[in-house]
């Protein structure tokens, strides 16, 4: 179905930023799985930082912006939100 | 000023006319000088030659000159009639409004002879435009003594040297050019804002340019456009914007003959110091000793400096002083030590903040700018909601750089392995764009974007 088609190369993209940004910057990514908190995956908060604003650049995504912005906690959370600010 | 008995071949020039100085010797642009004895000048002229023909006249004469530079917004003049006690507008077009209580004259810079001899006794003040970060201009307020301070260390001379400046003489790092060369014996070739730089450039050489100012940003324009041709000047002088290790070896390639200099100045706080030894920075041993009459200060990580040719404050209903305890001026330029030597690290109001860590735009392009294909770069925050900012760059690449095999993104990758070498994570650009090219502002510095 497209709407799932279009959620999973969104997961694909951001998986494949976060491995990319933390060859980078020198860090050890966990296992990246949908309960894993962003505070235990290796990403400190400049790599996130750098991830946010890439996947702005690339997707033309910023769910961070608005009134409605929430925290994401997990990397599911995370995902989440850019698949819901992609439909 | 310009001393009578050395007026041979010595000349003003732009890029219409050529005016001798025995000319300006033997007349005047002025059917009275003499009204404007004990005044206070407004100088707002469309051209430099006719600014800086009046400025030859009127030293000595009018109490006040303020020297507007070009493209100053119509909406100040009032509050700078009233910061200036203006008494007199002297200009070289017509305006477009009349002031209260302020007499316009006009003038076209038109040399004619006369007899008349004028007695130069007024202690003549200087009031200079700062270009500033807000728009609202303020006033400097030097004389003639503070301005030329800085000629005792003059710089290696040919017979008569020509100088040429990008800069407009109507603001401090151009005037002082100017000072130069009516004090220092020479001649003085002006800039024209309708000519490109290959083209001021390509005049210069003409017309014999032997010692050449300009900003960084000026100097990566220079590179870029690729038509140095025949010119050889003998000094090769940046000033106005941090001089890099790039734009340094750069210009050494391009003119191996040349003393490349960079000085360190600003409208406040006066000429603080030269560099001629080819490296960015300077010496860490220059704090605490005497310069010539010039003394710097590290505090709290900035540049003081104290001499006698800082400015006496800014002009206003009252005086306002920008010298802290003790005399010295705090330049707002951020310094760091490393080793025996200190670098400037960037303007403490470009400060970026990455996550309660400080970065500043100049220290990231001076090392953006050592990659061989970077002619020149801009670093500027990006609003973030994880850290508040974070680290971008802009990157002209060299016309002619070749950049075939793996493209812009081989460049890319290249120039962020040397800056995760040489920087701390949060100050490597976490972003790099390549743009076509970058903006200079009118006073010739690299044009920063407020913080989006």
């Amino acid at each position: 179905m497209a709407n799932d088609d279009t959620a999973s190369a969104i997961r694909i993209t951001i998986m494949q930023k976060m491995r990319e940004i933390a060859a980078q910057q020198g860090k050890v990514l966990g296992e990246l799985n949908d309960d894993l908190p962003l505070v235990d995956s290796g990403l400190d908060s400049l790599c996130i930082a750098i991830l946010v604003a890439s996947l702005d650049d690339q997707l033309d995504l910023d769910p961070f912006s608005g009134s409605n912005a929430v925290i994401p906690v997990t990397i599911g959370d995370f995902v989440r939100m850019y698949e819901l600010a992609g439909v | 000023m310009v001393g009578k008995g050395e007026l041979a071949d010595r000349f003003i020039s732009d890029g219409d006319i050529l005016v001798k100085f025995e000319q300006l010797h033997l007349g005047s642009c002025f059917a009275d000088l003499k009204k404007f004895r004990g005044l206070s000048v407004l100088i707002l002229t469309a051209r430099q030659y006719t600014a800086a023909v009046a400025l030859l006249e009127l030293d000595g004469v009018a109490r006040r000159i303020v020297l507007a530079p070009t493209g100053l917004e119509p909406s100040y003049i009032g509050q700078v009639l009233v910061d200036g006690s203006v008494d007199v507008i002297l200009t070289d077009y017509p305006l477009s409004n009349g002031y209260d209580n302020v007499e316009v004259v006009e003038f076209n810079g038109e040399v004619v002879l006369t007899e008349d001899e004028v007695v130069r006794s007024e202690s003549t003040e200087w009031l200079l435009f700062t270009s500033g970060t807000t728009g609202r201009p303020k006033l400097v307020i030097h004389t003639l003594q503070s301005l030329i301070g800085p000629l005792q260390n003059q710089p290696p001379r040919s017979k008569s040297p020509v100088w040429g400046t990008f800069y407009d003489i109507r603001r401090y790092g151009g005037l002082q050019i100017l000072l130069r060369a009516f004090v220092g014996g020479g001649s003085i070739v002006l800039s024209d804002p309708r000519e490109s730089i290959r083209q001021f450039i390509t005049r210069a050489g003409e017309s014999g340019v032997s010692h050449i100012s300009g900003t960084p940003s000026h100097w990566r324009g220079v590179l870029m456009s690729g038509g140095i041709g025949a010119f050889k000047p003998e000094y090769v002088r940046l000033s106005g914007e941090i001089a890099d290790q790039a734009i340094l070896d750069g210009l050494c390639v391009v003119f191996p003959e040349a003393c490349i200099s960079h000085a360190f100045a600003s409208t406040e706080a006066g000429v603080g110091f030269e560099v001629r030894d080819g490296l960015e920075g300077f010496p860490a041993a220059w704090i605490g000793s005497d310069l010539g009459g010039v003394e710097l200060l590290v505090v709290n990580g900035s540049l003081r400096i104290r001499s006698l040719r800082t400015g006496a404050g800014y002009a206003g209903a009252q005086l306002v002083t920008f010298a802290g305890p003790d005399d010295f001026v705090d330049t707002g330029d951020i310094v760091e030590r490393r080793h025996d030597r200190y670098y400037f690290v960037g303007r403490r109001e470009g400060i970026i903040n990455v996550g309660g860590y400080k970065v500043y735009p100049e220290e990231v392009e001076a090392i953006v700018n050592l990659h061989p294909s970077v002619q020149m770069s801009r670093v500027q925050a990006r609003s973030s909601p994880i850290t508040g900012a974070i680290v971008t760059a802009n990157v002209v690449v060299k016309i002619g750089a070749d950049l075939h095999e793996g493209g812009f993104g081989k460049v890319r990758q290249e120039i962020l392995q040397t800056c995760r070498e040489r920087l701390p994570s949060y100050k490597v650009p976490a972003l790099l764009y390549q743009v076509p090219h970058l903006d200079i502002a009118p006073s010739g510095k690299l044009l920063r974007r407020p913080h989006a």
